[in-house]
């Protein structure tokens, strides 16, 4: 266990991380996270915050959408919708991420073992 | 006593200690007892963290609300899950790959420095045990009435059983007890769910009537402003929910008890349908019980009306349904305090003992018996505090947790895992902004000062219950602030390479 963790060290002091940051690869993996994140991020913050803000300021979600059943009710089930169809997105998603980040390990090994 | 309800409660601390004797076969080492090995598929983590986070308050609690509220009370369940994608987007992967044991270790993978790992262990420590002592009052609270052994003793069996879970079997009976109790909890409020629907036909306009039949409020229970008023305090309290997760020690160290970040994610997708669906219940359980128990009968038994599941499984099966809820209700608290303990304890522990005291030198053996000796005293702590706290309102505890995790840790982990400026200064000057601000609004605030019942009587300074929306721009200030002035030069450059790499693809790290 030890051993293997001074190996380790050892194999890492070789590799140079301001290298790695730099690399192309690495910059299109953040630039594709960041891609995907950010206007996620502020379309559920949007959507998220939508529904106190209209039920505080205005009363418009107070009329029947289906039935009985008025918007706001629709509005607050979507908030459980969205919430589950981007868990489910980004996971699918995230495999892409996955393999471009393998990508990047294999190539910073490959240019540590060359000494 | 009743017999029927002390047979279930007997069956569910009879399991829990058998899985506690289970796990601790398997809690010899540190990485078994903190993280149980890593072990966990994200399947099972999934809904241990649905276990971790479902709390007596908000399944009595939502429950509770919905019936005298109406859909005003939903609006917490809606805050609860959808800060799930905080978690999912921004800190689940990156805490993963950098933590081992706690949240400590995540913010020295970048500032390894004692002053950092002791404000977060602190940090940690607070959290767990604000939110410990009202699930610990809830629990002797409910078992008091269920059971009719009084408050004390019931206070103590809770406290006891968590510390014995924690001590002997570490995260491997504390995951287990979890996963057990969110099979029971999902499996016995849905089957409650579907009695009440049947009661009317299975036709969701007939119980939409008799729902107005039941409140007082008639119509008005469909629509919002019956519970939040005040538009400031509303935006305030869903701020603080959507963030609140995402510092929250007890779910985060469940990141550590998978392989990789793939069970990760499973874990994450596991967990939202899991809550999800079990809100959508709680929701339906609120309009039965308002339904079918009706407002007066919840309001006598209790005023916040948190027995309003009991009491609705009691009105649709007799005692043996509301025996049963109750078993269900109890399983939850005992789940999630025992969350709370392994969390504070590996804080303590491991951060405190370990790194910062023993400076890293000391036995694996010594490691352990440091974390259960630890577990038991602040197993012990906690109910102390509880048995002292019977007759105070402490359900404010809930939501303050919530906000010191959003302004407290949630700055700090964002700008350390995506803010190259970020530094050592910035990192301790937030969480402490982040902690004492929380507390001093929370103080002079109407939980506290109140002229009428208020432990300090006088008119509040701060006159929003749930003071988030400046608490956390507080705690995001005071990092900000804290690295800017500073003053010192970018000496991490170098590092932060090294740990961007680490952070985001889990480069040089044990991908375990």
């Amino acid at each position: 266990m030890a051993l293997e963790k001074e190996k380790r060290q050892q194999t890492e002091k070789e590799i140079d991380y301001e290298k790695v940051v730099q690399s192309s690869s690495f910059k299109q993996f953040m630039q594709d996270k960041k891609k995907f994140i950010i206007p996620w991020t502020i379309f559920f913050l949007v959507f998220y915050f939508l529904l106190p803000i209209l039920t505080s300021y205005t009363t418009f979600l107070n009329t029947p959408a289906i039935g009985d059943i008025s918007w706001v009710w629709l509005f607050a089930f979507a908030q459980f919708v969205m919430t589950w169809v981007l868990c489910i997105v980004y996971v699918k998603k995230a495999n892409s991420f996955d393999k471009q980040a393998d990508e990047i390990l294999e190539k910073m090994q490959e240019g540590g073992d060359d000494k | 006593m009743n017999i029927t309800y002390l047979l279930f409660f007997l069956c569910i601390i009879v399991c829990t200690l058998i899985i506690t004797y289970w796990a601790a076969r398997q809690s010899k080492t540190t990485n078994q007892f903190y993280i149980a090995a890593g072990s966990l598929t994200g399947m099972q983590n999934g809904m241990a963290i649905a276990g971790d986070y479902i709390s007596a308050a908000s399944f009595l609690g939502i429950v509770g609300t919905v019936a005298l509220n109406g859909f005003d009370g939903f609006l917490y369940a809606i805050g609860f899950l959808v800060s799930y994608l905080i978690v999912l987007f921004f800190i689940a992967e990156p805490v993963h790959r950098l933590g081992r044991y706690s949240l400590g270790d995540v913010i020295c993978a970048r500032f390894p420095s004692d002053r950092v790992r002791g404000t977060m262990a602190v940090g940690t420590l607070v959290i767990s045990v604000l939110y410990m002592i009202p699930q610990l009052v809830a629990a002797g609270l409910l078992i008091r009435l269920l059971l009719d052994i009084n408050y004390s003793t019931s206070v103590l069996i809770i406290g006891s059983l968590m510390t014995i879970y924690v001590v002997f079997g570490g995260m491997f009976a504390t995951s287990w007890v979890q996963i057990v109790k969110t099979v029971l909890l999902l499996s016995g409020t849905f089957l409650l769910s579907l009695i009440v629907f049947s009661r009317f036909d299975w036709n969701v306009a007939a119980l939409i009537q008799e729902v107005q039949l039941g409140t007082p409020l008639g119509e008005q229970f469909f629509l919002p402003g019956n519970l939040f008023d005040e538009p400031l305090e509303t935006l305030s309290l869903q701020l603080a929910l959507i963030l609140g997760t995402a510092g929250l020690p007890h779910i985060l160290i469940r990141f550590f008890t998978v392989r990789n970040t793939k069970e990760v994610r499973k874990s994450l997708l596991t967990s939202t349908g899991i809550i999800g669906l079990f809100y959508i219940i709680t929701l339906i359980l609120g309009l039965g019980a308002v339904a079918l128990v009706g407002y007066q009968q919840l309001i006598t038994l209790d005023p916040t009306g948190n027995l309003a599941a009991p009491l609705l499984a009691g009105q649709l099966g007799g005692d043996f349904l509301m025996a049963f809820i109750s078993a269900i209700a109890f399983t939850t608290i005992v789940a999630v305090v025992a969350g709370l303990v392994i969390s504070a304890t590996t804080a303590f522990s491991h951060d405190i003992y370990y790194h910062i005291m023993k400076k890293g030198r000391t036995t694996e053996k010594r490691q352990v018996r440091a974390a259960q000796v630890s577990a038991f005293i602040i197993g012990l702590v906690s109910t102390l505090f509880a048995l002292g706290l019977k007759n105070i309102n402490v359900t404010f505890l809930v939501s303050l947790t919530f906000i010191v995790a959003a302004s407290s840790n949630l700055p700090v982990l964002l700008f350390t895992i995506y803010w190259k400026r970020f530094n050592r200064a910035g990192a301790v000057t937030g969480m402490i902004s982040g902690l004492v601000g929380a507390f001093v609004l929370v103080l002079f605030g109407p939980h506290i000062m109140h002229p009428v019942d208020g432990w300090i009587p006088h008119e509040p300074l701060i006159p929003l219950n749930n003071p988030g929306i400046i608490a956390i721009p507080l705690g995001f200030l005071g990092a900000y602030l804290g690295t800017v002035f500073s003053g010192k030069p970018q000496e991490n450059a170098a590092d932060f390479a090294k740990f961007t790499v680490k952070a985001h693809t889990g480069a040089g790290g044990d991908r375990r």
